[in-house]
């Protein structure tokens, strides 16, 4: 049987190797020191259709991750969906910023995108963003376009 | 005929009724482990000295396999996604299967072969040559002195051994994909951070390794201190921890990951 200094040591360095493996996990692998757990404040946007978004995708402007989307709601009263996001308290956007749902890529995530407009007075917590664009669903853009090629063969045969 | 029948019937109802009652006495077992604990952490020795049995011990096998898991992740994971143009998101794969699943599945599974099984054959040896019976006699509580520290051991070993599985694992596809391969390594370790979330995935699989834990030292005590004291006794309960303990990993793991990943 080996002394209890050497069994000590020993189980210290397997306690300290495990924790530090978890560090490497939740620093270096995972994102916990990306997402700082700074201020953030709440904006809502309301769209007429949101495609595919969905809780926890980010909010960015300009390519930049600036927030998530932390609910989405259906607004029984004028039928449109209700987007709360939580946005990082360190970015401040104009009262005119347009809200606008769009794709990463082809087939890619679909995030909310932010184009910053020119007002003067800044949206605070707790406030709804006025001017959105929903988000593109292909089906109907594919029949859209079959229905303006059959209009325009209908024009020629005329 | 109906003779045949009952008997039939009979038959049945002995093998139903003796699961039931070896499954209650499991869980008065797992009772009296958890309320005699106290000598466990007061004499802390006794617990540090079965975490380096169980622990420290299994570490080779762990880190081994997890390195080579790792890189076979970094092999087939890159001849899969290089066929859509999407190598760079190798990180990602390699670590997402080990956090979440590999990981605490595969560290489990080689824990209840390596570490379970020389709980059991110990508990059950120390019965057979009435070492238990002994203990009893001088006053000292089997469960109290022999099976608390062991179930502790294993209960603590388990998450770090998952950890570090993972950890390993992590690397072996970074030697690979990266240094192997020549997967981009800034896109690889940074596409990795942004889809690996320290909450959802992470501390997920801490608690999935922790339960495992729980299960894998629970079966091993369990079936020692239950085994026939019979030579042919402790190597039938050996095997039977070994069983018991991977089917209930993976059938916990489907619970677990069903609670845990339903998608959003």
């Amino acid at each position: 049987m080996m002394n209890r200094l050497t069994l000590d040591l020993w189980v210290g360095f397997f306690v300290a190797i495990g924790l530090a493996s978890l560090l490497f996990l939740a620093l270096k692998v995972g994102n916990l020191s990306a997402s700082n757990g700074g201020e953030t404040y709440r904006l809502e946007a309301k769209f007429d259709n949101i495609g595919g978004l969905k809780i926890r995708a980010p909010v960015k402007s300009a390519g930049v991750v600036v927030g998530r989307v932390s609910e989405i709601r259906f607004d029984s009263d004028n039928y449109v969906a209700v987007v709360a996001m939580q946005v990082d308290g360190r970015y401040k956007f104009p009262r005119d910023t347009f809200a606008t749902i769009l794709t990463s890529g082809l087939l890619g995530e679909q995030y909310v995108g932010f184009e910053v407009g020119g007002d003067p007075e800044m949206l605070k917590g707790g406030d709804v963003i006025k001017k959105t664009q929903s988000a593109v669903v292909i089906e109907k853009l594919i029949s859209q376009f079959l229905f303006n090629k059959a209009a325009e063969t209908g024009e020629q045969q005329q | 005929m109906p003779e045949r029948i009952a008997d039939a019937l009979r038959w049945l109802g002995k093998r139903v009724n003796d699961r039931l009652w070896r499954l209650g006495f499991a869980s008065r077992f797992f009772v009296m482990t958890l309320l005699y604990s106290g000598t466990a952490m007061r004499r802390f020795f006794l617990t540090v000295r079965e975490i380096y049995f169980t622990g420290v011990l299994s570490l080779i096998i762990i880190l081994v396999s997890g390195l080579f898991v790792g890189m076979v992740l970094g092999l087939q994971g890159y001849d899969t996604l290089q066929r859509y143009g999407s190598s760079e998101a190798l990180g990602v794969l390699v670590a997402l299967s080990l956090v979440r699943e590999l990981g605490p599945v595969v560290a489990a599974l080689l824990f209840a072969s390596r570490a379970g099984s020389a709980i059991t054959a110990e508990i059950g040896l120390m019965k057979a040559t009435e070492q238990l019976s002994a203990m009893e006699m001088m006053a000292v509580n089997p469960i109290a002195r022999v099976v608390a520290p062991r179930f502790w051991a294993g209960v603590i070993s388990m998450p770090m051994l998952a950890a570090l599985f993972s950890a390993m694992g992590v690397f072996g596809g970074y030697l690979v994909g990266v240094q192997l391969i020549g997967v981009d390594e800034g896109s690889f370790w940074s596409q990795m951070q942004a889809s690996v979330d320290f909450r959802e995935d992470v501390m997920n699989g801490v608690i999935k390794s922790f339960v495992f834990g729980v299960i894998v030292s629970w079966i091993a005590v369990f079936e020692g201190y239950d085994a026939e004291p019979t030579a042919e006794g402790v190597s039938g309960a050996t095997t039977r921890t070994v069983v018991t303990s991977s089917l209930a990993i993976l059938a916990a793991d489907f619970i677990l990951t069903a609670l845990m990943f339903r998608g959003a």
